[in-house]
């Protein structure tokens, strides 16, 4: 047990989803030929003008009122102002003072169901720069390198910078809160959260203090990582350097930290000399946003039912796994399919194992999702209400959901059409006994010589001839009797 | 050359071609601009295929407002497919992809676009001086300046090379300029006009506006180009009042403030009296002399070359060599925008930059911008409250006659040219220059021309312009033309 707990913020970019970028109408696209999707605006040719995109800042809204955030009636917009090649201005719009969401907390779980919270310090909107290719040195590096290539394709496009209070106690707890944002935003549809397009990128800022102390140790910026996987390595990899060097008698410096995922380790990034200056000031290009307040209301008023809340229902309420919880969070098409299951089954748990079970099961195989087959959710009901009934049994449920799959109708016109209902009828059944017995006489014989064991090959027999509808409980019982 | 009013008519009635006026104009540009030097890109092609197409829309029944009036364009504003410099080495070989909001209005109107003209370096200077491309005499005494920094749009009007000149006021940039060529020069309520296409210099402060022989012809051109414009957000979304049928011949009800502390005894006995003329002139049309006080007016000057310089610092950030205009090469990316920047922009500009690099620093940010938005807030309250008291308030437009070439050598005293037009500017008012009368400067030969500034409440443009018309009809102060016309 290590004598040090870790503390950890976490900033993250998200890109958010809209039809055109921040503040103009090119598209906002993934990919392309370099420099095909720009115009006098996000290129900041002489004269050119940002106009602010309406729905980007609704976007902020649904994702602040999500974590409970404050939406301040008055936002703006202000001037990053730093060199840079990527950033056409040379100044990034965003928001410094007065965000357009302020607070607010992300509740997450993890994979045992434990329930945490991390506080958001704000979530602002600002634009995202372009991208620069270094030729000639052969791995893509600036040293060396004759000559660099900018496309400027995604400059301008729309990115909420998430950040954290440093809240987060673990590399599984990052995971955890990450994923959170990302089940919410996609949700939301506000973003599509795709880290191999760089739609989602985050740095984490990591220290480590003795267990206990209310003091914050030194925190060192670790960047560069491009999947939540590397973002767990990374910072399990900076907590173990810096309790190893504090151990050791070292001091941990304050400072920005690559990771490497092919080693496995975070490395000091050369640092500017001296700290920046960004001289933010209020871009006079664009107007405050002053949001209206009904606007805000009406918003909030059309959020979904949002990830945790429906963890919190499966798990908690339902009696679902958190990793069967977790499977439907993540599949929202599937989780529409499974509430409206229960809503016309009003039996969870048989719900859970059909749509869990047997219908993932036959979804793999045939490569059609659940709720584009054609086993309705009422139709999966009235399985669930026949089996409960104990109109039929478990047996003929599966072959019924097989051929429900294939679209052969609702399982009751095929049970009534081919008389698979169950039979509870003594009389019926006890014939259908006795024709058994009669067919298997070494059987009895040597149930009689007190192999009792054989009893279960005999109640298949009975269950077979009966086409799989005898009562199976009254077919042990009347068999025992028969042969006792 | 006949006003834009004359022409336009001339044009839409058929009685000459847009092909003609234009033909015209660019001979007589050709003959004179030698002297002027009011243009850096002279556009004969751009202008005969306009007149062509103008000239078409005529024959198929269209009345255009600005029926083949030539017009000038500053070189802060973009049109497709010419040199847009901003007067800057920098952007001297940049040719604009796209035509800005206001050009393009005019364009759409029937206006020729002559050419291109001459300016203060990213318009920042009182004299035209500040030109790194070259080099505008004003029409009126060859030796003196054009003023700035819309000065070689001023030229081009006065030197009768267009009739309408399209020129952005900052801090007096029109106003001044136009006094100094016994212009019309108008500065909008920012906002009115959209910005889109005119290269910022201090984006919460540039408006564009037009320079003209006549209150009629400015109030022609501002009606083209007045209104929302989606590609600006600061573009006011507003019901624009047309002004051209607003003109009037009497001040009868008009009440004109005099601003106390705006004490004209400072510029001398002939300036004064100059003055003292043109309110008189106001009282004889029926107007209503009274005083207003503007406390905070005096610091002006000291807010304006904080706000200007600091959002110049940001907007002329884009310059730096990667995308477009000039590049010079460097060891790495930080000494290329260094060796671009150093290269590529001329004193004044550098100036501004650093002014305005330092105020809005880190440290320096409340002592110096925060402390001017205050002060620029306060300003704004004073003129509301003298405009409870006035319609309209009057003033000098500058602080003297367009000076010789050099004169004026310590930036200060140059700064001290705007002292009467960079309030207006600050509270974001309309405000104009109408000629009113001239004076012969200390070591001068030659009477040269004065403004007289008028300034109104957010939006009453046309309550402006209808003054001045009055004012210029019953004084004619125009109508003396410009050595280099003749
Ligand atoms: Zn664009």
């Amino acid at each position: 047990m290590s004598a040090f707990e870790a503390v950890i913020g976490i900033e993250c970019h998200v890109e958010l989803k809209t039809k055109s970028k921040m503040f103009c109408a090119c598209p906002n696209e993934f990919g392309g030929e370099p420099n095909t999707k720009v115009c006098p605006v996000c290129l900041a040719l002489p004269g050119a003008l940002p106009v602010v995109n309406r729905e980007a800042v609704l976007h902020m809204v649904r994702a602040g009122l999500a974590f409970g955030t404050e939406i301040p009636a008055f936002s703006k917009f202000d001037r990053k102002n730093y060199f840079y090649p990527d950033m056409p201005k040379d100044y990034q719009i965003s928001q410094f003072d007065m965000p357009l969401t302020q607070g607010g907390v992300v509740r997450y779980w993890l994979e045992d169901g434990t329930i945490k919270e991390c506080r958001l310090t704000r979530i602002h909107l600002e634009e995202d720069t372009g991208k620069s290719t270094h030729a000639g040195s052969g791995d893509g590096r600036i040293a060396g390198s004759s000559h660099s290539l900018i496309d400027f394709n995604r400059a301008g496009v729309p990115l909420m910078e998430c950040v954290s209070e440093p809240d987060i106690r673990s590399a599984d707890e990052a995971v955890g809160y990450l994923d959170a944002l990302k089940r919410t935003f996609v949700q939301l549809g506000v973003s599509d959260v795709k880290m191999e397009e760089g739609s989602l990128r985050c740095d984490a800022n990591v220290s480590i203090r003795p267990v206990g102390a209310s003091e914050y140790g030194t925190k060192t910026e670790i960047k560069n990582m491009n999947s939540f996987r590397s973002v767990h390595r990374a910072i399990e990899s900076e907590i173990a350097r810096q309790t190893a060097l504090i151990e050791s008698g070292g001091r941990v410096t304050q400072e920005t930290r690559g990771w490497d995922e092919g080693a496995g380790t975070t490395h000091p990034m050369r640092s500017k000399e001296e700290a920046h200056d960004y001289r933010y000031f209020p871009d006079p290009d664009l107007l405050p946003i002053e949001l209206d307040r009904s606007v805000v209301d009406r918003i909030g008023s059309e959020l979904p039912e949002l990830p945790l809340a429906r963890f919190e229902r499966y798990h908690g309420g339902f009696g679902l796994t958190p990793s069967q919880a977790t499977q439907l969070v993540d599949n929202a098409p599937l989780a529409t399919y499974f509430d409206a299951v229960v809503a016309a089954s009003k039996h969870a748990a048989q719900s859970t194992n059909f749509v869990l079970g047997d219908l993932s099961r036959l979804a793999n195989e045939t490569g059609v999702a659940i709720y584009e087959s054609p086993v309705a959710p009422a139709a999966l009901a009235e399985l669930i209400a026949l089996v409960e009934s104990q109109t039929i049994n478990s047996k003929i449920a599966k072959d019924l959901l097989e051929r429900m799959w294939k679209g052969e109708g609702s399982p009751k016109t095929i049970v009534e059409r081919e008389g698979l209902a169950q039979t509870s009828d003594a009389g019926e059944i006890a014939t259908f006994v006795d024709e058994v017995l009669a067919a298997n006489e070494k059987a009895v014989a040597d149930y009689k010589s007190g192999k009792t064991n054989i009893l279960g090959f005999l109640t298949g027999q009975v269950m077979k001839h009966s086409r799989g509808k005898a009562n199976p409980a009254l077919v042990g019982a009347l068999l025992k009797q028969k042969l006792d | 050359m006949r006003t834009a009013a004359q022409i336009a008519r001339d044009v839409n009635a058929k009685t000459e071609s847009a092909r003609e006026v234009t033909d015209a104009t660019l001979a007589h540009v050709d003959a004179v601009d030698g002297q002027i030097g009011a243009y850096l890109t002279r556009l004969h092609d751009l202008a005969r295929a306009q007149a062509a197409r103008v000239d078409e829309r005529v024959r198929n029944g269209e009345r255009l407002p600005l029926a083949g009036v030539p017009i000038a364009v500053k070189d802060n504003m973009c049109l497709a497919g010419t040199r847009t410099t901003c007067g800057s080495k920098i952007l001297e070989h940049w040719v604009a992809p796209y035509t800005a909001t206001a050009v393009q209005r005019i364009l759409d109107a029937g206006g020729i676009p002559i050419g291109k003209t001459n300016m203060d370096e990213f318009a920042m200077g009182s004299s035209c001086e500040n030109s790194a491309l070259g080099t505008t005499h004003n029409p009126f005494d060859l030796t003196r300046v054009p003023g700035g920094s819309s000065g070689g749009s001023a030229a081009a009007a006065a030197a009768h090379e267009a009739a309408i000149a399209l020129g952005s006021d900052t801090g007096g940039s029109i106003r001044e300029p136009a006094a100094f060529c016994n212009l019309v020069g108008f500065k909008p309520t920012y906002g009115r006009i959209s910005r889109y296409g005119l290269i910022a210099f201090a984006s919460s402060l540039d408006q564009i506006g037009p320079l003209t022989r006549t209150v009629e012809d400015a109030a022609l051109a501002y009606d083209v180009m007045a209104g929302k414009d989606p590609m600006d957000s600061t573009s006011i979304d507003r019901a624009v009042e047309p002004t051209a049928t607003a003109l009037r011949t009497d001040l009868a009800g008009v009440r004109v403030g005099i601003v106390k502390e705006f004490v004209t005894e400072t510029l001398g006995p002939d300036i004064a009296a100059l003055y003292a003329r043109a309110y008189a002139d106001l009282e004889k049309l029926g107007a209503q002399l009274v005083e207003v006080s503007l406390p905070t007016a005096e610091y002006g000057l000291a807010t304006y070359y904080l706000i200007a310089p600091a959002e110049c610092s940001s907007n002329l950030a884009r310059f730096d060599g990667v995308r477009y205009g000039l590049r010079v090469d460097g060891a790495d990316v930080g000494q290329m925008y260094e060796a671009t920047r150093a290269a590529g922009f001329g004193a004044e500009v550098k100036r501004r930059i650093l002014i305005g690099t330092y105020a809005l620093s880190s440290g320096y940010y409340d002592a110096y911008y925060v402390k001017a938005q205050k002060a620029r807030t306060l300003i704004g309250d004073d003129f509301k409250r003298a405009f409870a008291t006035c319609d309209l308030i009057a003033s000098p437009a500058a602080s003297s006659p367009a000076f010789a070439f050099n004169a004026k050598s310590d930036p200060y005293s140059m700064y001290m040219m705007d002292y009467y037009t960079i309030p207006m500017s600050l509270a974001g008012l309309p405000a104009l220059s109408v000629p009113c009368g001239y004076v012969t400067p200390a070591g001068g030969e030659a009477p040269m021309p004065m403004g007289l500034q008028l300034a109104a409440p957010l939006f009453e443009e046309a309550k402006l312009l209808g003054a001045a018309h009055a004012y210029e009809q019953a004084t004619q102060h125009a109508l003396k033309a410009a050595v280099a016309v003749a």
